[in-house]
């Protein structure tokens, strides 16, 4: 029985399209996985299936013992796991307050919260008040993120964190990384540029059409074995 | 003196419009429903009213106590219980469905209540009125418009300050990631359905005084709330109350040449704002 | 090497073909086997299987979900009097003018209610239907709110009863069968499989949207044209016009959206499937007068729920029936 999260051969369907092929991973509490593949591989569908967006059609999914297979969306972020999504999609009709604070409203308590969150990204005080998708694309990452940190998770799934940012800005978000991850909360990181995540990572799962090709840590695997994993060749 | 008159009458009854369109714009902006059977629960909630003062012996506008709660809990099930298994990005099963319900609504309140006119009779208010340089203004209608005020002015308040619209707005933008902000989404349509038949049991309330009213007359009021929808535009409830306005001075102007074209001139209105205005005189900015 | 053949047809639906022509003989010489009351039923008949196949084709196909249908109904019967009573026309050749009349009104009609998008051109359709029939309860030369019979000067140009009876039946066979034909090979044509294919994905509506934004207008005008042929028809049927009447959104169009809902939207297998139930229920159930109007919008709610491809629908996804095949089938030979 493991404290972490376990994933135990899932099986996942996005629409008629069968995404997963018995799907399994393990990931201790505090660590960071990588999840790494190319596009189609399955790994948003992964993230969904974990997170309940997507009910798997078979295999387990286990968080800190219990089964969650098939919970929707609204339970597993009370169990503690949250996801920033892909395209970041952020409540256009609230402001940045407002995305924040829907947020925390499960109640989970933990120390993260509002002035904690305008300490890690100070600019999203100043901007407060503005419709949370007027922000440049950065900025709307760092309430994505925040968002999710709001509900004092245990578990943060991170879906294409830095897709359509300015290097820069992947750069300044990937430097917070660790004052997020640090405090015991696991997380994995969805990510194009394979190295960064790597490099961010305690260990790594490579899928290729829905099968994981290769998986372990990053130092035990050379660049090239884990670029073949990628490429399915 | 009489046109300043005419179009005075019209603006108070436009409230009456807007009480009927709140609702269905509240619907609309919260789970993209267009609810068939919107007229017929105004008639239904009028129905409620009047079996309510059967029993209790209660003032019309007191009964509200009753049939808003009893109304709102009738639309937290019924969206629970039925609408919700027609959401789904599909147009049609919303709407058949809701047509469906118009009918059972209609034929049922004909079983129960016969076709003979009603009307809910509320004393002295409906002939009072205060006059000043020619002009008088009936306490009721004054009344209803200020209500139609206040009832617009609560609901912007509740969409844009309180958790419970931030939920809404939440859940609009995008159901899926609402839910994991422990949103449900079947719980909040269900909470704005019951909040848009609580503002429907006032505007039946108010039909219900105001003229007689039968189970046939539902879906003249759903076009009517329909007409102050689009001419104020869309997801713009200050917009609706003046689609209401505009509805009601048309149909006072074309009462006033000739009664058979009362309506007619509120359609014709209509049809000239979505021809020169296609989204309304106001529509809202971001969507 | 893998080997197949495409059909469309299936042995079902070429047994169904030829059982139809024999029907249709059968039927066409009614006149000379039948009671008048059995014509008149069967008339009927056709005329709710023409609306629901013409109502079908825009909601099922286009997704344009009229509920104001009734404005061409109304307006094919108001057109068919005015012809027959001021110009003198002869009150069948006043059928296809009406249907043309009314195709000319719905092309400015629908340069408005296409601007109301989804479920909201569904009431404006309604809204239309409004006008048209507030503005006929103001023709006081046609009776006003009260409406008004055909003259028996006019009657008599449709010759005798057994005559005028025989040629209404004649025309609302023909406009029955004929609106379930033209149906049937416009959804085989490019149109048809354009439609079609649009219904069935996302992804081909998005980047096909532009071209069929117009095919869409001209199919609403087309039916348009055609459901105030069909209202023409019914006015010569009842031999009277009336705004509430004619312009009946529950008479017009409800029963016939349960039809369809019933039957099974978007096949053409459906409305037809729709009419038999809807007739027998009425046969069996219309002494109980507002029940059965109960009656009959809870089914249409329990199916549109339990089995949202109506009777028909789920008949033919369990065992694979087609009687008018649409589509292409591929039979793999090893």
């Amino acid at each position: 029985m493991s404290d972490g999260l376990v994933v135990e051969g899932v099986e996942s369907f996005y629409g008629d399209f069968k995404a997963l092929h018995g799907v399994s991973l393990a990931l201790e509490p505090g660590k960071v996985l990588a999840l790494i593949g190319a596009n189609g591989a399955g790994k948003s569908t992964l993230l969904k299936s974990i997170c309940g967006l997507v009910s798997p059609k078979a295999g387990r999914v286990t968080w800190r013992g219990r089964d969650i297979t098939g919970l929707g969306g609204a339970q597993t972020v009370a169990l503690g796991i949250a996801l920033v999504p892909e395209g970041r999609r952020l409540f256009k009709s609230l402001s940045v307050e407002e995305n924040l604070i829907l947020g925390g409203q499960i109640g989970r308590s933990g120390p993260w919260g509002l002035q904690r969150l305008y300490d890690l990204f100070p600019i999203l005080q100043e901007k407060r008040h503005q419709p949370a998708t007027s922000l440049s694309g950065g900025q709307q990452q760092m309430v994505a993120i925040g968002r999710a940190l709001m509900s004092n998770p245990d578990l943060v799934l991170f879906d294409e964190l830095s897709l359509g940012l300015a290097p820069i800005v992947i750069k300044d978000i990937y430097a917070q990384l660790p004052k997020i991850t640090g405090q015991g909360m696991s997380a994995i990181l969805v990510e194009q540029d394979v190295t960064r995540a790597l490099n961010a990572a305690n260990q790594f799962l490579c899928l290729v059409e829905g099968r994981v090709s290769l998986s372990g840590k990053p130092q035990d695997h050379s660049r090239d074995a884990i670029s073949a994993a990628y490429f399915g060749t | 003196m009489d046109l300043i008159n005419i179009i005075l009458q019209g603006v108070l009854v436009g409230g009456l419009y807007a009480l009927f369109a709140a609702g269905l714009s509240l619907i609309f902006g919260v789970m993209r429903l267009v609810n068939i059977a919107h007229g017929d629960l105004i008639v239904l909630a009028a129905y409620i009213a009047m079996e309510v003062i059967r029993l209790s012996g209660l003032p019309p506008l007191v009964a509200l106590i009753f049939v808003v709660p009893v109304m709102a809990a009738f639309g937290y099930a019924l969206q629970r219980g039925i609408l919700n298994r027609t959401l789904g990005g599909d147009l049609l099963p919303p709407l058949l469905v809701s047509f469906g319900l118009s009918v059972i609504l209609q034929n049922g309140l004909l079983a129960v209540f016969t076709a003979d006119s009603r009307k809910l009779d509320a004393g002295v208010l409906e002939t009072a009125s205060v006059s000043f340089g020619g002009l008088s203004i009936g306490l009721l209608p004054a009344l209803m418009f200020a209500t139609a005020v206040a009832v617009i002015a609560a609901l912007q308040f509740m969409f844009y300050k309180t958790a419970l619209g931030r939920a809404f707005r939440a859940t609009s933008d995008d159901a899926e990631i609402a839910e994991l902000m422990g949103l449900d989404r079947r719980r909040v349509y269900a909470w704005a359905m019951a909040l848009c038949l609580g503002v429907v049991a006032i505007a039946g309330v108010f039909l219900a005084i105001r003229s007689n009213f039968d189970p046939f007359m539902g879906p003249g009021r759903l076009i009517f709330g329909f007409e102050a929808v689009i001419i104020g535009g869309l997801g713009n409830l200050w917009g609706t109350l003046a689609g209401g306005v505009i509805l009601g001075v048309a149909q006072g102007l074309g009462a006033a040449i000739d009664p058979g074209w009362q309506i007619l001139a509120g359609h014709v209105a209509f049809l000239l704002i979505l021809a020169i205005k296609p989204r309304g005189l106001f529509p809202r900015m971001d969507g | 090497m893998m080997q197949f053949t495409i059909s469309r047809a299936t042995i079902t639906s070429r047994i169904a073909g030829v059982f139809a022509l024999l029907l249709l003989v059968v039927l066409a010489a009614a006149p000379w086997w039948a009671s008048s009351s059995f014509l008149h039923l069967a008339g009927e008949f056709a005329v709710y299987l023409a609306l629901a196949t013409l109502w079908n084709l825009l909601a099922g196909y286009t997704g344009l979900v009229s509920v104001g249908q009734q404005a061409y109904v109304g307006l094919g019967g108001y057109i068919t009097f005015s012809l027959a009573l001021f110009l003198g026309v002869h009150p069948l050749l006043a059928i296809p003018l009406a249907g043309l009349v009314a195709a000319l009104v719905a092309i400015p009609v629908a340069s408005l209610v296409f601007r109301l998008a989804g479920a909201y051109f569904a009431i404006g359709t309604w809204v239309m239907a409004e006008v048209f029939r507030l503005i006929a309860a103001q023709a006081t030369a046609l009776g006003g709110g009260s409406g008004i019979s055909l003259p028996a000067t006019v009657t008599k140009e449709l010759g005798g009863k057994w005559l005028r009876e025989a040629s209404i039946f004649w025309l609302a066979l023909a406009l029955g069968a004929g609106c379930l034909a033209l149906v049937y090979l416009l959804l085989r044509s490019r149109i048809g499989l354009a439609l079609t294919a649009i219904r069935d994905s996302e992804v081909a509506s998005t980047s096909l949207g532009i071209r069929i934004g117009r095919v869409k207008h001209v199919l609403y005008v087309l039916v348009a044209g055609l459901t105030a042929m069909i209202g023409a028809l019914i006015s010569l049927q009842k031999l009277r016009v009336s705004p509430d009447a004619a312009f009946s959104v529950n008479d017009w169009t409800a029963f016939v959206i349960f039809i369809v809902v019933i039957g099974g939207i978007g096949t053409i297998e459906g409305p037809i499937i729709g009419t038999i139930v809807y007739f027998l229920l009425r046969e069996f159930l219309a002494d109980f007068g507002t029940l059965y109007l109960l009656f009959l919008g809870t089914l249409a709610i329990v199916v549109m729920l339990g089995a949202p491809k109506g009777l028909w629908g789920y008949a033919a996804e369990r065992f694979g029936w087609s009687l008018f095949p649409v589509g292409y089938r591929i039979h793999f030979k090893e």
